[in-house]
């Protein structure tokens, strides 16, 4: 099983490499999945969208759909892929320390 | 899937039907390769091209008749009102996935990032103008300016 290590601390991975347990997660942890994907600095609009999906993910077991993340978060859909280039849903999950959305839309 | 195949990064989609079920399939796989970071173009040629039509576009319909996986004798689903009633069933559920209307899954799919085309031949042919498509559309473009965009990508055809 791949980790990823954060501040000394070596974290458990799933198969798609985001975050097997959801309450390992902190926003240090973030921050660190977020370089590593290639977003150097996480903006208050990054958070909107990460505290938005976790927060779906915790009452409702799957993060939203896009439209839904678009509709509720406030953050437009142009906005969304400037904020995560290749990929919104799946990078905003991983970065949000939650599974690979399951949702096609 | 094999660690060793190559991903996939980028698709041109085509759309030739305007029935509901022939137009909204392309429509979730355009948006599902922009989701995954995968570049994404579409193409409507033929009666696809009614998605893209603004007074058109609203008022999609599920084919109830010549349709065997409707699973309705042929002269059931050719009484007037049966494809307007399976239209909003279909409709109901698709909202439920949260599947957006047609303009607005343009748009969105726009946002995204896809730029969108009309097929040449189809718009001579039936007389249209750029006016009649919604601001989504890119371009009315030839087959031959598709296959120049298309190149290093894969190409679906719906």
């Amino acid at each position: 099983m791949a980790t990823l290590t954060v501040g000394g601390k070596a974290l458990e991975l799933d198969a798609d490499g985001n975050l097997a347990h959801i309450n390992d997660w902190t926003e240090d942890i973030a921050r660190e999945i977020a370089v590593q994907d290639g977003i150097p600095e996480l903006t208050p609009q990054h958070w909107t969208v990460i505290n938005f999906m976790r927060q779906v993910f915790m009452k409702e077991g799957d993060a939203p759909s896009i439209r839904r993340l678009t509709k509720e978060s406030g953050i437009d859909t142009k906005t969304l892929y400037q904020l995560f280039p290749k990929g919104p849903a799946k990078r905003a999950a991983k970065i949000a320390g939650l599974p690979k959305p399951k949702g096609c839309i | 899937m094999a660690d060793t195949a190559q991903p996939i990064e980028k698709v041109s989609i085509i759309i030739s039907r305007g029935s509901l079920e022939g137009v909204y399939p392309g429509l979730i796989m355009a948006n599902g390769a922009r989701m995954e970071g995968i570049e994404a173009s579409l193409f409507f040629t033929f009666f696809g091209l009614d998605a893209v039509i603004k007074k058109r576009m609203n008022d999609l319909k599920v084919a109830t008749v010549g349709n065997p996986a409707m699973h309705i004798p042929t002269l059931v689903g050719a009484i007037p009102g049966m494809s307007s009633f399976a239209t909003s069933m279909m409709k109901k559920e698709m909202e439920k996935l949260d599947i957006p209307p047609v303009a607005e899954f343009l748009t969105m799919i726009h946002d995204a990032g896809a730029p969108m085309y009309a097929c040449r031949a189809t718009v001579d042919m039936f007389h249209l103008k750029k006016d009649d498509f919604c601001p989504e559309i890119d371009g009315v473009i030839s087959v031959g300016q598709f296959y120049e965009m298309a190149a290093g990508g894969q190409i679906i055809f719906t």
